[in-house]
């Protein structure tokens, strides 16, 4: 069979978030903070996926991370897949999973909530998971997927 | 157990049920000297002169005294000082708490770092858990029930937090209710969900006239507020289209009675308020006998 080119370098070990919506790739980027790690780091933007059309890919060597910190990007990547990659396998492949609550990951977009006018974290209750809808624990205002900024 | 109260939500069925019936026992006896020794702080970040004075009596009729401000401008605040900081340090002095803040989900705040329980007299346009406990106290005491009731609900749909408010803590009794208001003004869509979602009736018109007066029990009216408008023409065409006038009673049922949160300013006509149906100040006399209800539940004190 004919191998089709990477579009992106394989990598030996590590971590590779693949099936990222181009529009959040950045959040994602900004949320596992890795501007300051020192690993070796491939982001992929706009590139082309059957499923999705244009979609991003982060591929991060010799660091996995804890499923919690992961699970933290699909509020704005629900599609988002993890892949563990040990000596060129895949070791390990699945979906990110919304969790029950968002501590200080999400703004609050009331800017009459308390969260936004006192030095505090953020508290948010995912009510929908399928389609992503948050509730602030202290405004109680509701917050939709598309209207969803990181702290 | 001491206890916070921060949105209506906070309560079970139970819990508001208890509530009332210990309210109903204040309204036989305001004076029963259960705060002895205890210190009330109030702490009104927001002025508002009638929940703070009925506050502050339920906690004299008590026994209690009495701290606090009534305006932020003579607080910390105003140099800047964190709401943590100001709770913090009034709950070094103060066994409860009572706060009004013009921040949405300052109580909840509060109520999460504060040693001593808090209760929420109003946080901007969120939640006013205890006037939503002296409405239903209202509900109860005038129709001797709370279940299976039609109840209407007039003017400010959208931003009338009162109403949102009694919604929910209806959900437990089966009401039906008739939501009457401007499309400018109509129930958010977030509330008829929540009906839909727990089976409540509901019904959702423009037109405020005696067929919805007749079939209801409580009529629930609110103010329609003048800065919700952008066009002056508009806000008062929309002010005279929802205002209840004496003779609008004059078919309705003899259990009906009109509430209003209050203040009213002209959605109700003055020879309404010598109807026997009118219940609006009665009801804000029963905010005393619910806010000494919650004051007893914050502080774990049984009768």
């Amino acid at each position: 069979m004919e191998k089709k080119e990477l579009a992106v370098a394989a990598l030996k070990n590590g971590t590779v978030i693949d099936h990222i919506p181009s529009e959040s790739l950045f959040k994602v980027v900004t949320l596992l903070g890795l501007k300051d790690l020192p690993n070796s780091i491939t982001i992929g933007f706009n590139l082309d996926s059957v499923h999705m059309g244009k979609k991003g890919i982060i591929k991060i060597a010799d660091v996995t991370f804890p499923e919690e910190t992961l699970n933290r990007i699909a509020v704005i990547a629900p599609t988002a897949i993890i892949n563990v990659i040990r000596d060129y396998e895949v070791v390990d492949k699945h979906e990110v999973e919304v969790p029950d609550e968002l501590f200080n990951i999400v703004k609050c977009n009331n800017p009459k909530c308390i969260s936004n006018n006192e030095p505090m974290r953020t508290h948010f209750h995912v009510v929908d998971r399928s389609n992503i809808t948050l509730r602030c624990h202290h405004c109680e205002c509701t917050v939709h997927q598309k209207e969803i900024t990181l702290k | 157990m001491t206890k916070s109260l921060v949105s209506i939500s906070d309560l079970s069925k139970e819990e508001i049920l208890a509530l009332l019936e210990r309210a109903g026992e204040f309204e036989k006896q305001p004076n029963q000297r259960l705060l002895e020794g205890k210190v009330v702080a109030t702490l009104f970040f927001e002025p508002s002169t009638r929940t703070r004075l009925s506050f502050e009596t339920a906690v004299n009729r008590l026994g209690g005294r009495v701290i606090g401000f009534s305006d932020a401008k003579t607080s910390s605040q105003s140099k800047g000082e964190t709401l943590k900081d100001t709770i913090m340090m009034v709950s070094n002095y103060a066994d409860l708490i009572v706060m009004r803040h013009y921040l949405e989900g300052a109580a909840r705040y509060a109520s999460e770092i504060s040693p001593v329980p808090i209760i929420n007299a109003g946080d901007g346009a969120n939640q006013h858990p205890s006037q939503t406990m002296l409405d239903l106290y209202s509900i109860y005491k005038t129709q001797g029930r709370l279940n299976d009731l039609t109840i209407t609900m007039v003017g400010d749909l959208k931003y009338g937090r009162t109403v949102h408010s009694l919604l929910e803590a209806m959900q437990y009794f089966n009401p039906t209710f008739n939501f009457v208001a401007c499309d400018e003004l109509k129930m958010p869509k977030q509330y008829k969900d929540f009906c839909d979602k727990l089976g409540i009736k509901y019904t959702e018109t423009t037109e405020f006239d005696e067929d919805i007066i007749n079939q209801t029990d409580i009529l629930y009216m609110t103010r329609v507020q003048r800065e919700r408008f952008s066009d002056l023409m508009e806000y008062e065409r929309v002010k005279s289209l929802y205002t209840l006038r004496a003779s609008m009673l004059d078919n309705s049922k003899d259990n009906l009675r009109v509430l209003h949160p209050l203040p009213r300013i002209t959605e109700i006509t003055q020879d309404v308020d010598d109807s026997p149906k009118a219940y609006y100040f009665q009801q804000a006399k029963n905010g005393l006998f619910a806010r000494q209800a919650i004051i007893c539940r914050a502080l774990g004190i049984e009768g």
